[in-house]
């Protein structure tokens, strides 16, 4: 290795100006990903109080105004603050360039702007706490919000202001995946975390601005009474559902499409096995994207909507069963036959495996409509989006962590103690929200800072759960960070994992200012471990 | 930097290979926000769809409270401002620098014409109290029977203006490019923000189109 590798992105210029204001879309993912973290042990604290309180009947720990505040806040934080913009801002911009082989994402000025906006955006939200909180749900339903004298304008000013960052980002990806790949990068031959990045920007760009239009609506509600959404001049509260849903349907697929990404890279590469079904793991990426515009209706079964309605949007939510399903197959006929080792990315994959299609398939319950009926605002919808999001889509970001550490770090962590974490979290987890299925079949209300005797048990059984799931959690990412204290640096030239993508083969760790010291020239597809053998390399 | 090579023109940014790969982003870029545009007014344009169908009688009637040769004039300015912008770019890919900015300049006039006349209709309103919502307090014999024609103005104040905020935000950039035209950073070598610019102002002309009917014209 020259002298030149010696430099890298992290040291090299520096000074706290070099990165405040860089342009490398490196150092900005890092910057997202600092503040993702933090706002995500934020957004957690807020759960753990929940949980708490919530370990017996009564009001114990917090009052219900405070309960009130505490979910809504935990929610705005962990959608709008954390998972949306953190998975793409944060893995998305580290990675992006470097899987292309381009030099920078295509408008790198744009990208230092778009994190600046989610700061702006993030500040209101802060405001909001400091301010004494807001108590509406994160979903924001007139006519409550029109009404609420809590911090509505400021939260939804900042999700507004959040709405263009994601915009721009989504802008952004795209133009990259178009324009910026290397000569001979055809499509098929793209890593399909990148297809994934490029699916989920499709839909940012298309539904973000609907969801700014609302918001914009909601606070003209609230400063002029405009009367579009409210029933006393006219208006149609549910109209703001339904302009809500066509934007928060898709965002959840924001939310899970990356996630899907980190699976198809993990797996192949540390089962040293050509990805099964590439094709169909992209389309499906794809056509996940555009089924989620055309079943929003499936939160408003019991807005008052017609029987006709109903079926319909019962109907196609149906379908978006069916690309998530080629996609678990694919991933498990990957694993078929492979050399899987249980490594740290592994084992998140594995638990992300099983947990989404818990997630998964309990969506299929709330999709059917008599089922729904039953089970609308009940714990059952809190187990059936956790698993999702949380079992899915944040097991799968400490999964991309854990895979791309010693690539942006050039740092490995203490992998035993990163794979005990990871069986923390997948235990934990299952110990917190699996009991809530069951609350919500018994029908435990969403929502309420107290219950019923009868659901003692499972309640409380839940919050011991959530103590082992938060620790664990905690436990795997001071894991990841100690490793900066000890130091044990991985050799800039390793592959600890024998990935066959570029930022594994074509430039060393962390990576060089540049990314590349010249211009990648593309030997082998993204996968093609049956042609190709490439060594796991960790020190030298 | 430093990686420059020698006879690549200096608006071509370290990232990008050549001139071409440039100039495609920036145009695949735009039309990508073209579409989050539409897609913004998408929303209100169903509200609209959604409010007509509810009240259909008064939005025969409350659309004959607007002014309809107010928004003809305005049809034809805007109209004819994105005629004087298509002129610019052919003025500038001829190298004609004067040409570009006198026709740059005349789309700036023409913007201010229909911000100033939007303007008289605005304040018009604001007087008789046509109003959005709460604050619609209009008691004309022609009005006297409408069912809830607040909602009909809340809507029509909510597009008009967000158009209107876009002819603004348009202006902003035709002066900027009125600026750097003079300058000479633009030239039929490197014209791209120009063309962008372009666009985007064919675009708040194009949301103008639709805006007219369905507000002035259908009853």
């Amino acid at each position: 290795m020259s002298e030149n590798t010696k430099q890298n992105y992290l040291n090299h210029p520096k000074g706290i100006m070099s990165w405040l204001l860089t342009l490398d879309h490196k150092r900005i993912g890092l910057m997202y990903l600092f503040s993702g973290i933090l706002f995500f042990f934020l957004g957690g604290l807020l759960a753990l109080v929940m949980r708490f309180e919530l370990a017996a009947p009564g009001n114990d720990i917090i009052s219900n105004e405070v309960y009130n505040n505490a979910y809504t806040l935990h929610g705005a934080i962990m959608i709008f603050l954390f998972i949306i913009p953190a998975i793409p801002g944060a893995l998305g911009n580290i990675l992006l360039p470097l899987m292309v082989g381009a030099k920078d994402v295509a408008f790198p000025r744009l990208n230092l702007a778009s994190f600046y906006i989610y700061s702006f955006g993030a500040l209101f939200a802060m405001y909001t706490i400091i301010n004494g909180g807001v108590d509406t749900g994160w979903t924001f339903y007139t006519p409550y919000s029109t009404q609420s004298t809590s911090n509505v304008v400021p939260m939804t000013l900042g999700i507004f202001i959040i709405g263009f960052s994601s915009i721009l980002t989504g802008l952004n990806f795209i133009a990259t995946v178009h324009k910026m790949r290397i000569p001979g990068l055809t499509w098929y031959k793209l890593p399909l975390f990148v297809w994934a990045l490029y699916g989920t920007s499709l839909v940012q760009i298309t539904a973000t601005p609907v969801l700014a239009i609302t918001m914009v609506l909601l606070m003209l509600e609230r400063f002029l009474g405009i009367g579009i959404f409210d029933p006393a001049l006219g208006g149609d509260p549910v109209l703001y559902q339904h302009f809500f849903w066509f934007y928060s349907h898709p965002a959840v697929y924001i939310m899970i499409l990356p996630a899907f990404g980190i699976i198809s890279e993990i797996i192949p590469v540390h089962s040293r096995k050509k990805i099964w079904g590439y094709k169909f793991i992209a389309y499906s990426t794809l056509s996940i994207a555009f089924i989620g515009f055309l079943v929003w209706g499936h939160h408003m079964f019991t807005s008052g909507q017609s029987v006709f309605s109903q079926i319909v949007f019962s109907f196609i939510t149906y379908f978006v069963g069916i690309p998530t399903g080629v996609k678990i197959f694919s991933w498990i006929l990957t694993m078929y036959k492979g050399q899987v080792s249980f490594t740290p990315p592994m084992f998140y994959a594995l638990a992300f495996l099983f947990l989404f299609t818990i997630g998964g398939l309990t969506g299929i319950f709330l999709g059917a409509v008599a089922l729904d009926i039953h089970l609308h605002d009940t714990y059952f919808v809190v187990a059936h989006f956790h698993y999702v999001m949380q079992g899915g889509t944040i097991v799968a970001f400490l999964g991309g962590l854990h895979h791309w550490w010693p690539k942006s770090f050039g740092v490995m962590y203490n992998q035993t103690i990163a794979n005990i974490a990871a069986l923390g979290v997948f235990i934990g987890f299952n110990g917190t929200f699996f009991p809530q299925f069951l609350l919500g079949l018994r029908g435990m209300p969403r929502r309420y800072a107290t219950y019923d005797e009868q659901f003692v048990e499972l309640h409380s059984y839940s919050t011991f759960w959530s103590g082992i799931l938060g620790i664990s959690i905690f436990i795997a990412v001071m894991n990841l960070f100690w490793s900066f204290v000890k130091k044990n640096k991985v050799d800039p030239g390793s592959n600890p994992w024998g990935g066959m993508t570029l930022e594994w083969t074509h430039t060393s760790s962390p990576p060089h200012p540049h990314n590349f010291e010249e211009e990648p020239v593309l030997q082998h597809g993204p996968y093609d471990y049956d042609k190709v053998i490439v060594e796991k390399t960790y020190k030298k | 930097m430093g990686h420059h090579n020698p006879d690549s023109p200096s608006h071509l940014k370290h990232y990008f290979h050549d001139v071409n790969q440039q100039y495609e982003t920036s145009k695949f870029a735009m039309w990508a926000f073209i579409l989050t545009e539409v897609l913004t007014f998408a929303g209100l344009f169903v509200a609209y769809i959604v409010y007509r169908s509810w009240y259909p009688d008064m939005f025969v009637d409350a659309h004959k409270l607007l002014d309809v040769n107010k928004g003809l004039m305005n049809t034809i300015v805007l109209i004819t401002s994105s005629l004087t912008m298509a002129l610019a770019i052919w003025a500038i890919q001829k190298n004609n620098k004067k040409l570009s900015v006198v026709m740059l300049v005349a789309t700036f006039i023409f913007a201010l014409v229909f911000l100033g006349i939007k303007y008289l209709e605005y304040s018009h309103k604001f007087e008789v109290g046509q109003l959005p919502g709460e604050f619609y307090s209009y008691m004309g014999p022609d009005a006297a029977h409408l069912n809830n024609p607040h909602i009909f103005f809340s809507i029509y104040f909510i597009m008009t203006g967000l158009h209107g905020l876009h002819v603004a935000i348009g202006m902003g950039l035709i002066a900027w490019l009125i600026y750097s035209t003079q300058k000479g950073n633009l030239t039929s070598e490197y014209y791209t923000p120009m063309e962008m610019i372009g666009i985007f102002w064919h675009l708040v002309d194009l949301i103008w189109i639709y805006l007219f009917p369905l507000f002035y014209l259908i009853g």
